[in-house]
């Protein structure tokens, strides 16, 4: 189109280097602009940020609490309890010096030997079917070692476990994992439940967005066919309503950090003081860095893409006619 | 620089705004288009920037044919050409610089040239001064100059303008005709749609009539 610059009309040619920079610089006026016009009317962007804010910070917050239990988990004070039930004709000897031996091991923190004598006695008091076991001729019931494992972590319970039954005296080994297990179920369901809510949010404020930048654009559409007039690329057209997006994202993502913060102050106490009653050195965890500018990257992200959509499906129509 | 060759448009359920319209525009000349209400003339001016579509035959701008252009390579098109459109006026929610600005700052000018530029434009207008002021604060033929300031801050090729003293008495009218004229004068190919047939007269120049979509004559 150079050639389109007759005589007289001097051509507007702008050097490659001076155009960047202008383009940079116009980067800056749009951004600069588009916060400037949030800020013009702080009661609807508050709100509009106050939602996506709550919608950020509920995700955010129960990732955390997940976190916290998963921790306190690890360090619980219910040991896992490992049962050794011995061959019959296992002597009270044997037993014995199978006992010695294990409180030895380094994965054991206590082993007890129950003779098939101290289980009888045991299992008529708590039973109460003294007479029955009284008609029998001989005890029926098997040594028993109790140990208290060491191990926290369920592979590692097997595998002693496993080990523990490959012994000669052994007969059958029981590992009382169900409270684990079932903690381990619980806590990687709600892991799932979290994430699931999370993407429901996520898209709930692609939706927040994706409709506020529609407004926008409705309410700048003589501008745009303007511009469209004059020459403005789609990229140029675009540009306001990304940066809006943009500051939706980041402002939302502020308030929600601001809102986990204060959950957390206002929860550390009593849940301190709760979890050291187990004998626990337990802290709460925080927002760390990470996840602080986990939240805050992921804010900007769904406020740039939600300005996407909407600027993709909307910006099309706007044509000067 | 704009060749129209047999062009006709049809309007999706509507008769046909233009007839096989045939006539060509050399660089830096200056033409009124005229003709009734509803005779084709805005549909004739939005061709040249792309607004509309041929239904049938060519539009040349500076040999490039517009069938040929793709979107994307339509902003390059209309940087190229100013227009003053009745329905694409000022936007009333920024100040005179900043509507006159629009087409430099598209155009990815430094504000240093802007500013320069800008206020050549408005000079040249006759409104120096009013950059900060907002255009409800000026009169309608203030804002109408306005307009054709920044019809003209890029130093396009082509001007259009499409019925540009609609609303305005006779002595706004020929201030503003008088100033197309400057800007013809110095080369800018210029085309003016109005139904100001005694301004026309006056003018002496080039004249294309539509009549019903049909170029009627060509003096
Ligand atoms: N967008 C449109 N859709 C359908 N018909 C249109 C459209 N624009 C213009 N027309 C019709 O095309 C004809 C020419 O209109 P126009 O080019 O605006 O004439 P003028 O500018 O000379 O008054 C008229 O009959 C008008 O009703
Ligand atoms: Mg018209």
């Amino acid at each position: 189109m150079n050639r389109a610059k007759s005589s007289g009309a001097t051509a507007s040619v702008t050097g490659f280097s001076a155009r960047t920079s202008s383009a940079l610089s116009h980067h800056m006026v749009v951004a600069r602009e588009s916060l400037a016009s949030l800020l013009a009317t702080p009661g609807a962007s508050v709100m509009t940020w106050l939602v996506i804010g709550i919608a950020l910070a509920l995700p955010a917050f129960l990732y955390l609490m997940l976190v916290n239990v998963g921790e306190v988990s690890q360090g619980w004070e219910g040991k896992p309890r490992i049962s050794l039930y011995l061959r019959e004709g296992t002597s009270v000897i044997e037993g014995n010096r199978l006992t010695l031996e294990l409180q030895q091991k380094e994965d054991v923190m206590s082993a007890i030997f129950i003779s098939p004598d101290q289980a009888l006695v045991e299992f008529q008091r708590l039973s109460g079917f003294g007479d029955v076991l009284n008609t029998l001729d001989n005890n029926p019931l098997p040594g028993v070692i109790e140990i208290e494992s060491a191990n926290r972590d369920l592979v590692a319970l097997r595998l002693q476990a496993k080990g523990l039954a490959e012994r000669a005296e052994v007969d059958t080994v029981e590992l009382d994992l169900e409270w684990l297990e079932r903690l381990m179920a619980m806590l990687s369901f709600a892991q799932r439940l979290v994430a699931a809510l999370g993407f429901v949010l996520a898209l709930g404020v692609l939706l927040v967005i994706g409709n506020t930048t529609r407004l926008a654009i409705e309410n700048r559409r003589s501008e745009i066919e303007i511009i469209k007039l004059v020459g403005g690329t789609d990229s140029f057209v675009r540009r306001p309503f990304l940066y809006l997006g943009l500051w939706y994202g980041l402002g939302g993502a502020i308030f929600s950090w601001v809102l986990v913060q204060a959950s957390l102050i206002f929860l550390a106490d009593p849940v301190e003081v709760l979890a050291q009653s187990y004998h626990n050195d337990f802290s709460l965890t925080g927002l760390g860095p990470v996840m602080s500018l986990q939240i805050l990257g992921g804010g900007v992200t769904l406020g740039i893409v939600g300005a996407l959509l909407a600027v993709g499906r909307h910006l099309k129509e706007i044509e000067p006619r | 620089m704009i060749r129209f060759d047999s062009v006709s448009k049809r309007y999706p359920g509507g008769k046909e705004a233009l007839s096989r319209v045939s006539f060509e525009l050399k660089a830096g000349e200056m033409t009124f288009l005229t003709g009734h209400s509803g005779a084709g003339k805005s549909t004739l001016m939005k061709m040249i920037i792309l607004m509309e579509r041929p239904s049938q035959g060519q539009v040349f701008i500076n040999g490039t044919n517009l069938n040929r252009v793709k979107p994307a390579q339509i902003p390059a098109i209309r940087r190229n050409v100013g227009v003053v459109f009745q329905n694409h006026q000022l936007l009333f929610d920024r100040t005179v610089f900043d509507n006159v600005a629009l087409p430099l700052i598209i155009a990815g000018f430094k504000a240093r040239e802007v500013g320069r530029r800008v206020r050549a434009a408005l000079s040249k207008v006759g409104l120096s001064g009013t950059e900060k002021q907002y255009p409800i604060t000026l009169s309608g033929g203030e804002q109408q100059r306005v307009g054709i300031a920044r019809a003209v801050v890029n130093k396009p090729a082509v001007l259009l303008a499409d019925e540009p003293t609609g609303n305005l008495d006779p002595e706004l009218s020929r201030e503003i005709m008088s100033l197309f004229l400057e800007f013809n004068q110095v080369g800018v190919t210029t085309m003016i749609a109005t139904h100001d047939l005694a301004l026309v007269e006056k003018m002496n120049k080039r004249e294309l009539v539509l009549e019903h979509g049909s170029l009627k004559a060509a003096e």
